[in-house]
């Protein structure tokens, strides 16, 4: 950047030899400053007891009570707890399941049979939450479900998927797992495309295995795109997934299911609490920011690969 | 070269080698099933007279209908949802692609002053945003409640998709550029005829990318949109078969004939008719999709 830019030339007369890109940038730019750093600005009322024919910056200033209010909140703790335990595991499950299933589906050596497969475990990603929420909601179904056919031809108890606290969780999990597995490969297996063939070929001649290939060759090849992807991976892990969650749950499962997004739904567009919900989402927004950066420092540290 | 070497390796191939790659085969297609047969179960449920899993795991319909798709496809709410999201997604398609357009150009460009600040604006959206309330009161405050601006102007533009075109933009030789200067071209001819040809593959895919989520999106009706009249599809979908609402029992009731009717059978025609968009165009759009990912993620 630095080298190109000619250190005489004023920044106005730069930005008026680039008018016409200028002019290009400009309703984006709008865009970003109305819709994207106004609601930034809009998190003042956190710190506010806001109502809204006072605005934002009329409503009067309450310091750090919200917060302390929100705090103190016994159902905050609870939904807090169940954010970090759902996402968690959707972390731990969710992001090598992708990797495994691009490294299995690297080792099929029919093209045809690679591509079928590939389309087909693309399609979940296309589909939204709320058709999936409708759909596993019938698939699933204790009484006219197939899942529940299944288990009762095998002899078992029908199961009640979706309004059983034990079994919530785990569906959520699945599905999760299930509608991301496919389209999260791509990039894996982008990455395994770029791999030297010469390299394997080299290593079975020196007599490596399968395993010993997966280790010394293609794990140091994905490493670069794994730590990028486990970064952001991090910075999502206080975002729980209220598409999802939101038409998968019902009351029966608020104890384990309700989590930071659809409290904060409740709290502030059904409650009307906004400085309330504004504060719970502030506080989710910092962590998930603080723990980013922090993934971002580690992964500079430790092998030279960050976002910035 | 390569081709010798590889006959010859899977002529040497071990007993251990044959029963991964079976059991790697296996796991594929248990997957793949997976995947396939819950959107089949539906199918299979929107043209059968009886409940599909009444007589256990079935790969057939239980009786034939189309009764289901007459009742869901002459029912008032889900037109109007129908031609509701179908203006959202053609206008919404078009103006974010053109303002992701507008503002990648610039900031592909090297001599742009300071693009990385402009850039590093765009970018700090991906990982710090406002939420839920904020969002909404700002939409609220600009008037934007149950019209269409509210489901079009908040996302306008991802700064996700933006990054990409960039990206790809950026991949342009800049020689062709300056050749065109040379021969007199201005930045608007330059724009037109050289870069946008250029980067067809990248429009196409974000193109396909913002209608899908367009046809797909419902948490900004639910908050925004109150009158029916201007209800999106999903919600009165979601409505429909989750909440199992007014719609339902509506349809249940409209039987002029003595036919049998099960909700399950109405859920599943409602599901069929919202997705069916996305399934037909899926197998076309899948491959720039595809592109898209990897042009964005692996050249930048």
């Amino acid at each position: 950047m630095a080298t190109i830019k000619s250190p005489t030339v004023p920044l106005l007369t730069k930005y008026w030899n680039n008018r016409f890109l200028f002019v290009l940038l400009i309703p984006g730019l709008i865009f970003f400053l109305v819709f994207k750093y106004l609601p930034i600005y809009g998190l003042l009322i956190a710190f506010k007891d806001y109502n809204f024919f006072d605005g934002i910056l009329g409503s009067p200033w309450t310091g750090l009570s919200v917060f302390q209010e929100v705090f103190s909140t016994p159902s905050f703790w609870e939904v807090f707890r169940n954010t970090i335990v759902i996402s968690s595991l959707q972390f731990v499950i969710g992001f090598p399941a992708p990797i495994i299933f691009a490294l299995l589906l690297n080792e099929i050596v029919s093209k045809r049979a690679k591509r079928t497969i590939q389309t087909i475990s693309y399609l979940p990603h296309f589909v939204s939450w709320v058709i999936l929420g409708g759909l596993f909601l019938q698939f699933l179904s204790p009484s006219s479900g197939p899942v529940n056919a299944l288990i009762e031809l095998m002899g078992g108890r029908p199961v009640y998927f979706l309004a059983d606290p034990n079994w919530f969780v785990p569906v959520l999990v699945a599905t999760d797992v299930w509608k991301s597995i496919g389209w999260g490969s791509i990039i894996y297996l982008a990455a395994l495309a770029s791999i030297d063939p010469e390299l394997y070929e080299a290593a079975e001649m020196d007599g490596a295995h399968r395993w010993q290939r997966l280790v010394s060759i293609t794990l140091p090849a994905l490493a670069p795109v794994i730590t990028i992807m486990l970064i952001l991976a991090t910075g999502k892990l206080m975002d729980d997934n209220f598409d999802q969650i939101f038409n998968l749950y019902n009351p029966a499962v608020y104890g384990v299911g309700d989590v930071m997004s659809t409290y904060m739904y409740r709290k502030g567009l059904a409650e009307m609490q906004y400085s309330f919900a504004t504060a719970v989402g502030l506080f989710k927004n910092l962590l998930s920011f603080t723990i980013l950066l922090g993934a971002n420092w580690l992964a500079k540290k430790i092998n030279d690969h960050g976002l910035w | 070269m390569n081709t010798v070497v590889h006959r010859t390796v899977r002529k040497k191939q071990t007993l251990g080698d044959r029963i991964f790659s079976g059991l790697n085969y296996a796991f594929m297609i248990l997957l793949c099933a997976s995947m396939v047969y819950p959107f089949l179960f539906i199918i299979l449920s929107s043209v059968s007279t009886y409940d599909m899993s009444a007589g256990g795991f079935s790969l057939v319909p239980r009786g034939f209908t189309w009764d289901y798709y007459g009742r869901v496809l002459t029912n008032p709410d889900i037109f109007t949802g129908y031609v509701n999201t179908l203006i959202r997604t053609l206008l919404g398609t078009f103006f974010s692609v053109v303002v992701t357009l507008c503002m990648a150009y610039p900031l592909s460009k090297r001599t742009f002053p300071n693009r990385t600040g402009w850039t590093a604006l765009v970018v700090f959206t991906m990982f710090f945003s406002g939420g839920i309330i904020p969002t909404y009161l700002l939409v609220k405050s600009l008037g934007l409640m149950d019209t269409l601006g509210s489901l079009i102007l908040p996302e306008l533009v991802s700064a996700f998709n933006l990054i990409i075109v960039r990206n790809y933009m950026q991949t342009v030789p800049e020689s062709l550029e300056e050749s065109a200067k040379m021969d007199g071209a201005n930045d608007v001819t330059i724009l037109f005829r050289i870069i946008l040809p250029v980067c067809a593959p990248i429009i196409a895919t974000i193109t396909l990318w913002v209608a899908v989520w367009h046809w797909n999106a419902w948490y900004d009706a639910m908050v925004y949109i109150s009158s029916p009249g201007n209800q999106v599809i999903q919600l009165i979908m979601r409505r429909i078969v989750i909440q199992g609402s007014d719609a339902l029992t509506q349809m249940m009731d409209s039987s002029m004939s003595q036919n049998h009717i099960s909700p399950e059978g109405l859920k599943a025609a409602t599901i069929m008719v919202t997705t069916l968009p996305i399934l037909c165009a899926y197998p076309f759009v899948q491959k720039y999709f595809v592109k898209g990912i990897l042009v964005g993620s692996l050249k930048g």
